[in-house]
């Protein structure tokens, strides 16, 4: 019996590939998942019986807590899962596209340019045509930069290492560049910018859900048609040729897919770092190297990091609701340590 | 390969060269400024102070300790720099590409909030604490595994403990809004607004720094060559490592503990001192703390014109500068190596 279930179209232009033990994995962190979005749901400065919660979702509520519940609540659950979800994706294939396991959207200068724009617009734009606006902008400064890497990486080619250092370049003259926005803006944006580059879902809507879904929705099953380039393209530039793979396309394709799904989490939740670093490390201590198993793996890993991580930030330390990024580099430090470790001879 | 100075007379020459750069760097710096002043009025400021003349008043109480300070940080880090390029055998290595100045700044912000540290003195120490477990952690996890310490490996190990340290400081800075104002100019990386006595606790560790890199450079001709051949030499490889790395901390970390984060200073002096002086640390080490201080001083004129009447912080000025210049040696690759 094989271990792995696979889907070929005739041509075997589409191709997926998943480990029977990714299936059980999925569906046990499901599970995880379930359990932690009631617990999202009851906790918080009123506390609701997880029955009372479940009623309310199923219809059934008596209505008295569906403020505290759909409002309030379920917007920013639903919204730290895709943002999670996002960031833990493009983190897989920027580990993939880079053959290392430290890069990630917030080493490689990605984050840093969407905050960089929104830092600008937060400064100088919001008060004139209003905060919905923040998510493009920083989209954009995702995508500008990520093209600038991109071309300064460019040498007949490009090769991961260029890649690599580049962004780190890209990543430190973005941060001095948020920097002196930050020294230059009044004390209140300060603040204000301060709390969005530390990361939040704090205040989401049912608006940034639905406006955050299309692009989870679209781009996650795009990486999984990339699945099988992204196998061969772990195995290295030449041998990946070999195999007959267009490896500068692949590749662009790949980064652009990572960037916009990087670029929109930072949209809507603000420079979450390291869940681009754990969430694919986790999938791979979990369920093995194939990237089509790894995929659906990262984004509930993701999403389930940014979400306890929110709990604990919103319920840790009551009145105060504080910055789920806080929390994830709390979790996230420590993790990071023992990675670098144990990726000592990759 | 030939060199702007590559004869020994020559070099000398050089050396003099950027002596005189740095004395008219340093006047330049007393001299220009929101306020201009005259360089005879800076003359008349040491033979015949007068208590009721503005300017002198502004060039006792800031431009100078301005100029000192710049002087002494650029030529640390750029020693420091130059140091970390010959021991960890990578172009690209500097105290700011290497999470020092993140894992200093962590510190100090740490021991402001949870202990309310005020004092300079005390903030020394902790930003030493700091680059010294910056290094550490980033010298082993760049070194840890088969092929050792490979140039790609340990830059990626310090951009990752930079963004580590960062967040945590951005955490930190988040729970505790109060403290943001201050630590934010001098997290940004400034020489403005201290004073000489600021400098006083620290300059002894920092001149015993530049004595010993100066008494190194011979040494460290030797462990370019490899490990491996320096021990063939009869050089006690460990020892000179280890004095190297408490030199770079001392540097560093006092450097941050003064200016705050001041990049690329440290990364770009050193690349220029070659193109002058080529590859031999005697001379290489002298002439970063010769022009790394100009580099920096000009840098700080540089930010205080560039948005009048605000003033750029200079460690955003020096990332702009560095930048391109990281990315143009990323480009160019590790062929030297």
């Amino acid at each position: 019996m094989s271990k792995y279930i696979s889907f070929r179209n005739r041509s075997g232009k589409l191709f997926f590939q998943f480990d029977k033990r990714a299936v059980g994995v999925f569906l046990g962190l499901g599970c995880l998942f379930i359990l932690l979005f009631l617990a999202g749901l009851s906790l918080g400065s009123t506390f609701l019986h997880p029955i009372v919660v479940v009623k309310q979702l199923l219809g059934f509520g008596t209505g008295e807590h569906s403020f505290v519940i759909q409002t309030l609540r379920l917007p920013r659950m639903l919204l730290s899962l895709l943002v999670g979800a996002a960031l833990g994706v493009a983190g897989l294939i920027l580990q993939g596209i880079v053959r290392n396991p430290l890069g990630s959207p917030d080493i490689i200068g990605i984050t840093g340019g969407a905050s960089f724009a929104a830092v600008v617009f937060i400064a100088y734009f919001a008060e004139t045509v209003g905060m919905n606006w923040l998510p493009f902008v920083s989209i954009l400064g995702a995508g500008v930069v990520s093209i600038l890497i991109y071309f300064l990486a460019w040498k007949k080619g490009i090769s991961s290492y260029r890649l690599i250092l580049v962004g780190i370049g890209m990543s430190s003259i973005m941060g001095a560049l948020t920097t002196m926005m930050l020294v230059f803006g009044n004390a209140y944006t300060t603040q204000q910018a301060y709390v969005w580059l530390t990361g939040s879902v704090y205040g989401a809507s049912w608006e940034s859900v639905f406006a955050m879904l299309p692009w989870v929705l679209l781009l996650i099953p795009l990486t999984l048609l990339f699945a099988k380039t992204a196998n061969a393209l772990a195995l290295g530039d030449s041998v990946a040729a070999g195999l007959g793979v267009n490896v500068q396309l692949n590749r662009f394709c790949l980064l652009f897919i990572s960037v916009a799904l990087a670029g929109s989490a930072v949209a809507y939740a603000g420079g979450i770092g390291f869940v681009g670093l754990m969430a694919p490390h986790i999938s791979r201590m979990l369920v093995g190297q194939s990237f089509g198993s790894l995929v659906p793996i990262s984004a509930i890993t993701g999403g389930l990091i940014v979400m306890l991580a929110d709990i604990v930030a919103r319920t840790a330390f009551l009145p105060l609701d504080l910055p789920a990024g806080v929390f994830v580099s709390g979790i996230g430090a420590p993790f990071f340590i023992y990675l670098l470790y144990r990726n000592r001879n990759v | 390969m030939t060199y702007l100075f590559s004869r020994t007379s020559s070099r000398w020459l050089g050396l003099i060269i950027g002596i005189l750069l740095l004395i008219a760097s340093f006047t330049s710096s007393i001299v220009f400024g929101q306020t201009p002043i005259t360089f005879n009025t800076v003359m008349e400021t040491f033979w015949s102070f007068d208590e009721n003349s503005t300017e002198h008043i502004i060039i006792t109480t800031t431009r100078i300790s301005r100029a000192v300070i710049a002087t002494v940080i650029g030529s640390s880090l750029a020693v420091a720099g130059a140091l970390m390029q010959a021991l960890t055998r990578n172009p690209l290595a500097s105290p700011s590409i290497f999470g020092i100045n993140a894992g200093a700044v962590f510190f100090v912000v740490l021991a402001v909030t949870f202990f309310s540290f005020s004092s300079l003195t005390q903030y020394m120490w902790i930003a030493f604490l700091g680059a010294g477990v910056a290094a550490i952690m980033v010298y082993l996890l760049g070194s840890f595994g088969r092929d050792g310490l490979s140039p790609i490996k340990i830059v990626l190990a310090g951009a990752a403990i930079t963004a580590l340290f960062v967040s945590l400081t951005q955490g930190l800075l988040v729970i505790n809004g109060q403290n943001l104002e201050g630590v934010l100019f001098w997290l940004a990386g400034s020489v403005a607004g201290r004073t000489l006595d600021m400098l006083v606790p620290i300059l002894p560790f920092m001149i015993g720094g530049w004595l010993v890199a100066l008494f190194l450079g011979h040494s460290v001709n030797i462990l370019t060559l490899g490990e491996d051949v320096a021990k063939g030499l009869g050089q006690r490889t460990i020892l000179v490592k280890t004095l190297m790395a408490i030199v770079i901390i001392i540097l560093a970390g006092g450097s941050v503990a003064v200016g705050g984060s001041i990049g690329f200073i440290g990364l770009i002096t050193p690349h220029i001192v070659r193109g002058l002086v080529g590859s031999d640390y005697r001379w290489i080490l002298p002439y970063c703390a010769l022009y790394g201080a100009s580099l920096l001083l000009l840098a700080d004129i540089a930010a205080r014109f560039i948005m009048m009447p605000q003033e750029v912080p200079i460690g955003v000025m020096t990332a702009l500068i560095g930048t391109p210049f990281f990315i143009y040696l990323a480009r160019r690759g590790f062929s030297k190596e």
